[in-house]
């Protein structure tokens, strides 16, 4: 067995004890995606980069799992030093979904908790700058990211019709061209 | 730690005159602090309505600025005092388009998530497609693959070097490079028939063999390059006023890497060395010779030597790529039907190290024929946004596009 393996069979047991984790998927030696309950994810997450030098926060984001009413929050960590990623998970609802914030961890937390509050609306309070805009400037809409915005509908309600935009109807297109005398 | 070396150019020791207690060499443009602005709670007072503060936009539509997006600057006097990164101005919702198209109309997409280098974009996303698919590809795409990442690379680093010169009122070295990015080009469109965007790594493997001569075309284009390399480190790394508004500028601390997560050559610049070719080897990388490229400085112009060697280590590797593709052989896997392909349930994430830093996608499955969720880590979330905005404070104005430059950063893929 790999040293990498090993250690990664420590940290499943660690998390495990102290955080309530499921069982871990891990696809490769070196990658583990773990779920844990929501009131123990920000422990586990500062648990991982402090004891085991999980330093460098690859990402945060968000899935919408629609059909089950929840997102899940995926914090990928990634450790220099075992040369292993571990992906934390959370389930939180989708009804007013709220979620501890953890700026104060990394720098870069905070970017990653706006956008995710811009884009699938899920709050992170006490972040700082948490309600400013994102890619994203005067928002009335659902949140994008969500699976149930529809974005065909939003198009076609905000930029269509509109002056200068026409339909480009292939069959119209050949008929006038071949036949300009009939009625399309 | 026997992988790392300190880049040693050949004038270097000129460069190298620092004062003996460690700190930067103190520049042209050095502010007093002592007495204005007022600070509170370690931030600086700003009042717009003193008259004494002034907002000023720099982009999105600005020549030094990289891409679209704009720094919203405070400025007191010709100095800043606060910067907030906007982007959103080329927003394309690629996460959002990409749950409701098909994995294989998902491939012109991708690419255009970063325009200088699209390749890692493709080859990302086709290694985690596989991932989830079970897929084994052959080993001459592999090296195939190898070769266009790092040709990426080399193509990449040119526009930036001419970007970082532009920023510096020296426009001869932009021309010059662009002139060599378009010959990079040619090979591309030799290879893949696209210039900017090559859709060439698909998943499986790539689209098509190198063509009948191309490796000559190669040699020809990569001993231009290597002579215009040596070309600008005599006219850049030797310039008196790139020196003294680069050195110093920027500084990134090693403390600061883990902490706002910088990667890349931002990392190295600061004598960090890491490589995730080294670290996590992907595709031949393991078999290929070459070192980490550190710098101690931290500053801008210790990112710039860290970049100009890279791009002279990049035409090496392509070269020693180009001795180990085998000449026979598969580059393609044979995949089912693309428009009935379903993808069983999972999710798979891998990574890269672009020219940028760590480039990387998350994909995950719900056993459809679309993706459920994917999700492009790219470099410049950070660098753009949290580090971009603490490092532009007490800078010039002047020389924000130079610092904003130097962290090589790239819009679309903060907003993707």
């Amino acid at each position: 067995m790999s040293d990498t393996t090993v250690t990664m069979n420590r940290i499943t047991e660690d998390l495990t004890g102290r955080f309530k984790a499921g069982s871990p998927d891990r696809p490769r030696e070196d990658l583990m995606y773990v779920i844990v309950p929501q009131k123990e994810a920000v422990a586990a997450v500062t648990h991982l980069k402090t004891y085991w030098d999980f330093s460098h926060l690859v990402f945060f984001t968000a899935i919408d799992i629609i059909e089950r009413g929840l997102f899940r929050l995926c914090y990928m960590l990634h450790s220099y030093s075992h040369g292993t990623d571990v992906c934390v998970q959370a389930d939180i609802s989708r009804d007013a979904p709220s979620m501890e914030s953890i700026h104060t961890l990394w720098a870069a937390a905070s970017t990653y908790e706006r956008e995710l509050k811009e884009m699938f609306g899920i709050d992170f309070p006490g972040c700082p700058r948490v309600d400013e805009p994102f890619a994203l400037e005067g928002w009335a809409e659902l949140p994008p990211m969500r699976r149930d915005f529809d974005t065909r509908e939003y198009s076609e309600r905000t930029y269509f019709p509109r002056p200068g935009r026409g339909k480009h109807d292939r069959k119209e297109i050949m008929k006038r061209a071949l036949y300009p005398e009939v009625d399309v | 730690m026997s992988d790392t070396v300190n880049a040693n150019p050949p004038h270097g020791g000129l460069l190298r005159a620092r004062p003996a207690d460690g700190k930067a060499p103190k520049r042209i443009f050095d502010p007093d602090r002592s007495l204005f602005p007022e600070h509170r709670d370690g931030r600086p007072a700003i009042d717009l309505q003193s008259g004494k503060f002034l907002k000023l936009w720099q982009g999105p539509q600005h020549p030094g600025i990289t891409g679209n997006m704009s720094l919203e600057l405070t400025v007191s006097g010709d100095e800043v005092v606060e910067c907030r990164t906007h982007v959103g101005y080329l927003h394309r919702g690629f996460e959002k388009l990409m749950e409701r198209r098909l994995y294989i109309q998902n491939f012109p997409l991708v690419c255009r998530i970063c325009v200088p280098e699209p390749d890692f974009n493709e080859y990302l996303y086709a290694a985690c497609v596989e991932d989830l698919a079970g897929i084994q590809v052959p080993e001459k795409a592999g090296w195939l693959r190898v070769l266009t990442l790092e040709m990426a690379r080399l193509t990449s680093f040119l526009m930036w070097i001419g970007g970082q010169a532009g920023s510096l009122g020296m426009a001869t070295v932009g021309q010059w490079t662009v002139t060599h990015r378009d010959f990079m080009l040619d090979l591309f469109e030799e290879l893949s028939g696209g210039r900017i965007y090559h859709m060439y790594i698909i998943p499986g493997g790539v689209r098509a063999d190198l063509p009948e001569g191309w490796s000559t075309h190669l040699e020809e284009v990569l001993t231009q390059v290597e002579k215009l390399l040596g070309e600008i480190d005599l006219v850049m790394l030797n310039n008196a006023i790139i020196k003294s508004r680069l050195k110093g500028l920027g500084v990134i601390t090693p403390d600061m890497v883990d902490h706002y997560g910088i990667t890349g050559p931002n990392a190295r610049g600061s004598g960090v060395a890491r490589d995730i070719r080294k670290d996590h080897p992907y595709l031949g990388y393991d078999r290929l010779d070459f070192h980490i490229i550190t710098e101690d400085e931290g500053d801008a112009f210790a990112r710039l030597r860290v970049r100009l060697r890279e791009m002279e280590q990049s035409v090496d590797l392509i070269r020693q790529i180009m001795a180990r593709i085998p000449a026979g052989g598969d580059f393609h896997h044979p995949l089912p039907n693309v428009l009935h392909w379903r993808i069983p349930p999972g999710q798979a994430w891998r990574r890269a190290e672009c020219t940028r830093g760590e480039y990387g996608f998350m994909v995950v499955s719900d056993g459809t024929d679309k993706p459920r969720r994917v999700y492009v880590r790219g470099p410049s979330y950070t660098h753009a946004m949290a580090v971009m905005e603490d490092l532009a404070v007490n800078v010039n104005i002047a020389d924000t596009a130079a610092l904003m430059v130097s962290l090589h950063t790239y819009p679309p893929e903060v907003e993707r």
